[in-house]
């Protein structure tokens, strides 16, 4: 066994750590932070993330933050690292983008399933809104080692809300660029250049990761061109590692019905025909009237 | 070396008094991934119900100070899968088990009982606790654990139920006038300890949307900031044992346990175990942490078994 990661870590696929940050730097609107943290470094695939905890031991703010994993080399020069894209938007993302180098910050990792690969070479798209393009490179370079063809878009409201657009030149076989503002790129939404992509490059998948709105569009532009979405969604989580229920999303199971799956531990990633967009309506989701074990008329 | 152990009911000595919290810790494979679960004095699982439950719509929950509001609604797969995958499993890793039942009427707490006996894994199971504070249809939905007579029903249904030897606790709501009427009512009725406290119920408004920010408006506040009402129901209820208006049972404390002193402070105020739950969701490894640290602050303190502690703050 190599790295530092303790028997349980390999035989549950998880690990908490107290992770030093060696390097912390402002990209745009975000914070780029390299956490070393060996234990996830060794464990993690693309598409899964890991749980921050805020404000030191007998912080008041008990809830962990979530973040997609950006990359993570498992043999630095300090030992594994893992790296993360931040938006401050709150208290909690606030202290986060605070901390400075040789801080440490208590990580648990990694969690929820990671970006499914396709089994033949097919040609891919992987499209980002805002800080949602972090876990894309990463995966960007797993399927371009399988000899996919590789394309991504990347979108935000602006050019500063935009991640990589110099890193997604160096990993991919095609960048677009769409900003809301027309500050970058193309002026509009990454759904209004998808299909002339994915038809142009015959793409088989589509890899989303962003806000709900972007991936339920995304999942609608790649089923009306032939292909299928595996998107990354972003719910609020209170644990993160499965036992709290508040995560929850209605999904379709592979036998037809809906359930309201946990999207930390059977997510975050999902196939996008699976989700019930229909349920989504502004910060809430409903449970559908079909969904396994929902209310009854008049209360359960 | 402290003797942790500690003898809850129905002869089943529990090796130390540490527990996971209902619903704070689902049923057992999720947390056994960061530490063996069987090294739990016992393992609370989620309240589980006669059916299937889709629980309600999102957002579910709300971070306050030291604490967070959840609104689930008792989801979970029914007493059936429960019994045929989840009891199995825990029993599959040497956990020893306190299933957690609910139910919307009394009747259900009884079939949910019955179908518990009657289980293969039975075996496994320490003692059961009965989650009162769900809504009664019978009585346009008012909490059972908010009307005595309610609570007391459902207690002796479940009595029935189970053998002899399995303890049954009675789990309070701390939102009621008079918490040692509720406990006095589930104790005559037949409960051989009681847990205390289940959450509080609590409201966030979103400022920025001007609405209440759960989906199901309002939820159960818990977590560190409840600590002190958890401390003060079992003090309470404690002290009516001592007066001799309830008979003296065992009680569970739970409510905003993050370390072992916060562990050591319910067991002064009359705690035979200690629970710990939304604390795991900062801490996946806090049940075992807190046993850590509560048996050596038992050390320091002198006593050779943690049983000694319990109650010692009365009469100071
Ligand atoms: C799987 C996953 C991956 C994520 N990846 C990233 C990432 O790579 N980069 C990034 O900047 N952010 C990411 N987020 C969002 C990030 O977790 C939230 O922005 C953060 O939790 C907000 O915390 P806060 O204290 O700053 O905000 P507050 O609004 O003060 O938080 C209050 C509470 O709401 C929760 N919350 C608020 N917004 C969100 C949200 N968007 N998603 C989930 N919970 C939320 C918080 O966890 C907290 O419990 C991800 C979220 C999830 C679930
Ligand atoms: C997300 C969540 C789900 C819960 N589900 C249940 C439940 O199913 N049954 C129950 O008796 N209590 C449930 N509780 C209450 C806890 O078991 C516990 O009584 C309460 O949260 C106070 O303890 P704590 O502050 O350590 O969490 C739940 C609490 C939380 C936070
Ligand atoms: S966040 Fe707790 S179950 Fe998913």
């Amino acid at each position: 066994m190599t790295g530092q990661a303790t028997d349980r870590a390999l035989r549950g696929r998880v690990t908490q750590e107290v992770a030093e940050v060696i390097a912390t730097r402002r990209v745009g609107a975000y914070q780029h932070i390299t956490l070393v943290a060996p234990g996830v470094a060794e464990l993690a695939r693309p598409g899964q993330f890991i749980a921050l905890a805020v404000g030191g031991e007998s912080s008041g703010t008990l809830l962990r933050r979530s973040f997609s994993i950006h990359r993570v080399s498992p043999s630095g020069t300090y030992g594994g690292t893992v790296e993360i894209v931040v938006s401050a938007v709150g208290a909690g993302t606030r202290w986060i983008v605070d901390r400075v180098p040789h801080d440490t910050i208590d990580v648990v990792g990694p969690l929820g399933k990671a970006f499914p690969l396709p089994t033949e070479p097919v040609a891919c798209v992987l499209v980002g809104g805002g800080y949602g393009s972090a876990p894309l490179f990463w995966l960007a370079g797993e399927l371009r080692e399988r000899g996919c063809h590789v394309e991504m878009v990347l979108g935000a409201a602006s050019e500063d809300r935009l991640f990589g657009v110099v890193e997604a030149r160096r990993s991919c076989d095609g960048v677009t660029v769409t900003t809301d503002d027309g500050s970058a790129g193309h002026r509009g939404w990454v759904s209004d250049v998808l299909p002339d992509i994915i038809d142009r490059t015959n793409a088989g998948v589509v890899y989303g990761c962003g806000p709900m709105g972007m991936l339920e569009s995304i999942t609608r532009v790649a089923e009306a061109h032939g292909a299928v979405a595996q998107v990354a969604v972003e719910e609020s989580m209170a644990c993160g590692i499965g036992v709290c229920m508040t995560c929850v999303m209605p999904v379709v199971g592979s036998d037809g019905r809906t359930r309201m799956v946990r999207s930390c531990v059977e997510g975050p990633v999902f196939r996008g025909d699976r989700v019930r967009w229909d349920a989504f309506d502004g910060g809430h989701a409903r449970v559908p009237d079909d969904c396994v074990g929902a209310p009854k008329v008049g209360g359960h | 070396m402290v003797d942790l152990s500690v003898d809850l009911g129905g002869g089943h000595r529990l090796p130390n008094p540490l527990m996971t919290a209902s619903g704070c810790a689902a049923n057992g494979k999720e947390l056994h991934r960061f530490f063996d679960v069987s090294d739990l004095g016992a393992f609370v699982t989620k309240s589980v119900m006669a059916d299937p439950r889709s629980g309600r719509g999102t957002p579910r929950m709300a971070e306050t100070a030291s604490g967070m509001l959840n609104s689930i609604g008792l989801q979970g797969p029914g007493i059936e899968a429960f019994v045929d995958e989840d009891l199995p499993w825990l029993q599959s890793v040497g956990a020893r088990v306190m299933p957690s039942i609910a139910g919307s009427s009394s009747t259900e707490y009884a079939h949910v009982a019955a179908t518990l006996r009657a289980s293969r894994a039975f075996d496994a199971v320490v003692g059961v606790e009965v989650n009162i504070s769900c809504p009664n249809v019978a009585n346009r939905g008012l909490v059972f654990a908010c009307d005595p007579m309610a609570s007391a029903k459902v207690i002796a249904l479940v009595r029935e139920q189970l053998p002899r030897d399995i303890p049954v606790f009675a789990k309070l709501s701390p939102d009621v006038t008079d918490i040692t009427a509720i406990a006095a009512a589930c104790v005559k009725a037949g409960a051989e300890g009681l847990t205390m406290i289940n959450t509080l119920l609590g409201m966030v408004i979103d400022t920025d949307l001007m609405r209440p920010q759960l989906g199901g408006v309002t939820g159960g506040l818990s977590g560190p900031g409840i600590r002190p009402v958890a401390v003060r129901a079992i003090w309470q209820v404690r002290q009516a044992m001592f007066e001799g208006r309830i008979p003296t049972v065992p009680i569970i404390g739970v409510g905003g346990v993050r370390t072992g002193r916060d562990a050591l402070e319910m067991v002064a105020a009359g705690a035979s175990a200690i629970q710990v739950g939304t604390v795991v969701f900062n801490d996946p490894s806090a049940p075992v942490r807190v046993l850590r640290e509560l048996c050596e602050l038992l050390e320091a303190k002198g006593y050779d078994r943690f049983t000694d502690a319990v109650a010692v703050a009365h009469g100071r």
